[in-house]
């Protein structure tokens, strides 16, 4: 293997580590603010392996939705609650036992899932650049991002409205 | 993408320095180049942050009628280089109350978000770290690192004016992100680009295709809100409520002292200077001269090199007067209140900016429409 693809694999595993160390963290540790935390990592991780995937738009869309929007969210909500630091969980887990195993099958299942499915990789030229992203929202999927703007719009309102002092 | 700008690299160093063929994979001279620009532009935003920070000081006295420091060299000019010193030589205190990892983690990840806009920095002609195809995305995409950073040293301050000015800060960045996404839209729809490097050449020739100047009087008006917004992004009077001293003691940053507070104070200069360098980018033809012509190019010959050294001062220069505008404003000013802080940002600038990328968006459409169907009849 020549050393330039060395660097291309040492890069990559960083990255799938950074993503699956952190979402460690995000489903284990006990305080909360350090999962949210570990979040920003999950979400930096995922987007470096969309780069290696040739989807550049797609990372940088990654981050601007999740770490700009979602996470500063996360982040407010879990700040503005009280007594964050060691959370006691009220319903601790009861049985291991069943819990295991289903997630070992489920866990298999998925595996056999990517193993069988027959990809349809297209070239990074196909899929990459904005303006193919554009013309396929504004004509194939017109439907379907207009429904998601009025979902949003809905949405936008509906927040508006439960901040009012005085509703109507 | 990453081959592509592996192989304009390996041609780069293949033509021109023959004498340094070592053999060795392109990938690793990719690593070593980004390491000394990274490392150039590093000390370049030191470096402007310390003069920054004098200048800032002498712009305020003069603006108050008083001296400013004017002790240490000619005309003060090293005091950035004591208060540096200063700085590095005082301890690192973190308070008892803190989160020991996230208060030592927090000025890095602000940093992170600042500097990782030098990244897709077009500094002159075909110069840059890299040349991002979707260079305006991945600015708009890293300063949301910001946010994160000033949020995470708020909070783990354990202190709760620290935490007040974070979420303030967090608030007023997440809010003012919208009016500059739809400035930084606007401009994507006339350029039909969003590679920094694209956004310059389709301002070329003279002064008046710069985009400030295209469709008047709109795109003035873009470039107003978007300076507005700016300075609350930067968190400059009059918007700079997170640090509001009378009320918040100093915000997010309190319990910082020494190298860490440092790293913040380098960081809010060095993100004026960003924000100053889009600002030139998308408004004022970039490393583009005022001149019909490159002066350097008309004295001593047609030479590339030459270009690029003189469109980093018409950089540079046109970044500097914004900044400079920036300080001004803040000895001027008053500050605002937090709801008067988001009316501003919701009630006027949003629908402001609104309005001109619909009005930019029919001018530049029916422009286009006219030309396309001109030779039949209409």
């Amino acid at each position: 293997m020549l050393l330039g693809d060395w660097i291309y694999q040492i890069i990559f595993y960083a990255f799938v580590a950074l993503s699956i160390g952190s979402a460690v963290i995000v489903a284990f540790s006990r305080n909360i603010v350090y999962s949210a935390f570990a979040l920003l990592l999950t979400f930096f991780g995922v987007a470096g392996i969309y780069v290696f995937l040739s989807s550049e738009f797609l990372a940088i869309a990654q981050v601007i939705i999740y770490v700009g929007g979602i996470l500063v969210l996360v982040l407010f909500a879990v700040m503005l609650t009280h007594k964050i630091r060691d959370v006691k969980l009220s319903n601790p887990s009861t049985s291991p036992y069943i819990a295991g195993p289903l997630v070992l099958i489920i866990f298999i299942g998925l595996i056999w899932l990517i193993m069988t499915t027959p990809w349809q990789i297209k070239g990074a030229l196909e899929i990459g650049g904005i303006s193919d992203i554009g013309n396929a929202l504004m004509g194939k999927y017109l439907l379907a991002f207009e429904v998601s703007a009025v979902l949003l719009l809905g949405a936008l309102l509906g927040a508006t409205y439960l901040a009012r002092k005085n509703s109507l | 993408m990453l081959k592509e700008y592996i192989d304009a690299i390996k041609s780069f160093v293949d033509t021109t320095i023959p004498f340094l063929v070592i053999d060795a994979p392109v990938e690793l001279w990719y690593i070593v180049w980004i390491f000394i620009f990274g490392g150039v532009v590093l000390g370049g935003a030191m470096l402007f942050a310390g003069l920054a920070s004098f200048a800032e000081r002498r712009v305020a006295g003069f603006v108050q009628s008083r001296l400013g420091p004017n002790r240490v060299g000619p005309e003060g000019l090293f005091q950035f280089v004591a208060d540096g010193i200063k700085l590095v030589m005082k301890e690192d205190l973190i308070p008892s109350a803190a989160d020991k990892l996230l208060f030592r983690a927090a000025p890095y990840v602000l940093f992170i978000g600042t500097l990782g806009i030098f990244a897709a920095l077009p500094f002159s002609k075909s110069v840059s770290i890299t040349n991002l195809n979707l260079g305006l995305l991945y600015i708009f995409a890293i300063s949301s690192f910001v946010a994160v950073g000033i949020i995470m040293a708020g909070w783990a301050s354990g202190n709760k004016w620290s935490l007040l000015g974070a979420m303030r800060s967090a608030s007023q960045l997440i809010s003012y992100e919208i009016p500059i996404a739809i400035c930084f839209l606007t401009i994507v729809m006339i350029a039909g680009t969003m590679n920094m490097h694209q956004i310059i050449g389709q301002q070329t020739g003279s002064i008046f295709s710069w985009f400030i100047f295209r469709y008047p009087p709109f795109t003035v008006i873009t470039f107003i809100v978007y300076f507005i917004a700016a300075l609350a992004e930067t968190n400059r009077t009059p918007f700079d409520l997170p640090e509001a001293e009378s009320e918040l003691v100093g915000g997010y940053h309190t319990e910082y002292s020494g190298m860490r507070f440092a790293f913040f104070f380098m960081g809010e200069y060095a993100n004026m200077f960003a924000v100053c360098a889009i600002a030139t980018i998308l408004f004022l033809g970039g490393w583009l001269s005022p001149l019909p012509f490159f002066i350097l190019n008309a004295l001593f010959g047609d030479y590339q090199l030459l270009t690029i050294i003189e469109g980093f001062g018409w950089f540079i220069a046109k970044i500097l007067f914004l900044v400079f505008v920036m300080m001004w404003l803040r000895w001027t000013l008053p500050r605002y209140r937090v709801d008067q802080l988001m009316a501003v940002c919701w009630k006027v600038l949003l629908p402001i900016s609104l309005a001109t990328m619909l009005i930019i968006g029919i001018w530049s459409g029916m422009g286009e429409w006219t030309s396309r169907y001109r030779g039949y009849g209409l």
